[in-house]
């Protein structure tokens, strides 16, 4: 399945003739999202500071639900869709659609995990006597990885990706190798959202 | 779009050390939120956190030693993400230090979310740096 989408933005040369590719005109990071990204920055330190349990629930479960559903979506549905389009649609898709990961999944993550922490604090689950304590050390480890791999590997890959498409002359073979690196790992972490998905409910039930 | 197979441009394992860096300070950080607010020995995370910044030097070291590299993307990405990992990295600080972390313990967690917050904007910089042209090494633009 994820080999599927690992062949987006195909290595398939174009046979189809017509003019040389138009330089790509595409904003990396949208601008227009930065006022949103603020204001659940802002958000999230005045839910922090006030340590307001409905604030601070909502920040968690929004981000928390919202990262698990965009890795999921990202790595098991949307890639294997991406694989199937035609070029074209695949770079249009592109262009279109990783600028605004760029910014969604970095405040999502820092939401989720700066709220989250705060949440166990309040409850009490940071202590070595809850019965939470080993589930949440669980979930530490499984975030450290998926930031790892989300980090370490699918963010420079998105990135890398959006600049080769911004050359006037974009390298198939160097994309498609980007992409199935972004799609895999994507598939991985939206794996190990499934863990967290288990300690989370397992957490908030006992 | 070029498809041929032309053989990428090889570098010193920049983006490795890099990654090698921010998971040390991960785990150390994964050992300190574990056992806080108790007392814990602090050094296992104090260990960690030094090969961290050891290796985080030697990478800068390699990434400044090298030559016919697209500086420009660098530091534009590189600067970017140092803002956008500043605020992270400031985020989690603050909820430590808001939860009455003090002394020694937040002066490791602090070092270890410097480590954090330099090594993976050198890392998206880097990733994107290497596959932009160079003045010694312009790509081929496209047909007419």
């Amino acid at each position: 399945m994820a080999q599927d989408a690992a062949a987006a933005i195909a290595v398939t040369p174009d046979t189809h003739g017509g003019p040389p590719p138009a330089v790509r005109d595409f904003q990396i990071v949208p601008l227009k999202g930065l006022p949103i990204v603020a204001a659940a920055v802002i958000g999230l330190v005045v839910a922090i500071a006030s340590n307001n349990l409905w604030a601070l629930t909502f920040f968690h479960i929004v981000g928390g639900g919202l990262w698990t559903g965009v890795d999921l979506f990202v790595g098991l549905v949307l890639g294997p869709i991406i694989g199937r389009m035609s070029i074209p649609a695949r770079i249009e898709f592109t262009t279109k659609f990783m600028p605004k990961m760029v910014l969604l999944m970095p405040t999502l993550v820092t939401m989720t995990l700066a709220s989250g922490w705060q949440l166990a604090r309040h409850l009490g689950n940071l202590d070595p006597s809850s019965p939470n304590h080993a589930w949440l050390v669980a979930s530490f480890v499984v975030v450290g990885i998926m930031a790892t791999i989300a980090i370490g590997l699918l963010e420079p890959a998105n990135l890398a990706v959006l600049f080769e498409l911004k050359k006037p002359n974009p390298n198939g073979l160097r994309i498609a190798r980007l992409m199935r690196i972004f799609v895999y790992t994507a598939g991985i972490t939206g794996i190990l959202q499934i863990a967290t998905l288990i300690i989370m409910t397992r957490v908030s039930s006992q | 779009m070029t498809t041929a197979a032309a053989p990428e441009r090889s570098f010193p394992p920049i983006d490795k050390l890099a990654d090698l860096a921010m998971v040390l300070v991960i785990i150390g950080g994964i050992y300190m939120a574990a056992n806080l607010p108790g007392s814990i020995s602090l050094v296992p995370a104090i260990v960690l956190l030094v090969v961290a910044v050891v290796v985080l030097v030697v990478d800068v070291v390699l990434l400044a030693r090298l030559q016919d590299f697209a500086w420009s993307s660098f530091r534009l990405v590189a600067g970017w993400a140092l803002v956008a990992y500043l605020v992270i990295a400031g985020m989690i600080g603050y909820a430590f230090v808001y939860d009455g972390t003090r002394g020694e313990g937040l002066v490791v967690l602090i070092g270890m979310l410097a480590v954090f917050a330099i090594a993976v904007p050198l890392l998206l910089g880097f990733s994107v740096a290497r596959y932009q042209p160079t003045v010694r090494d312009p790509e081929p633009q496209p047909s007419q």
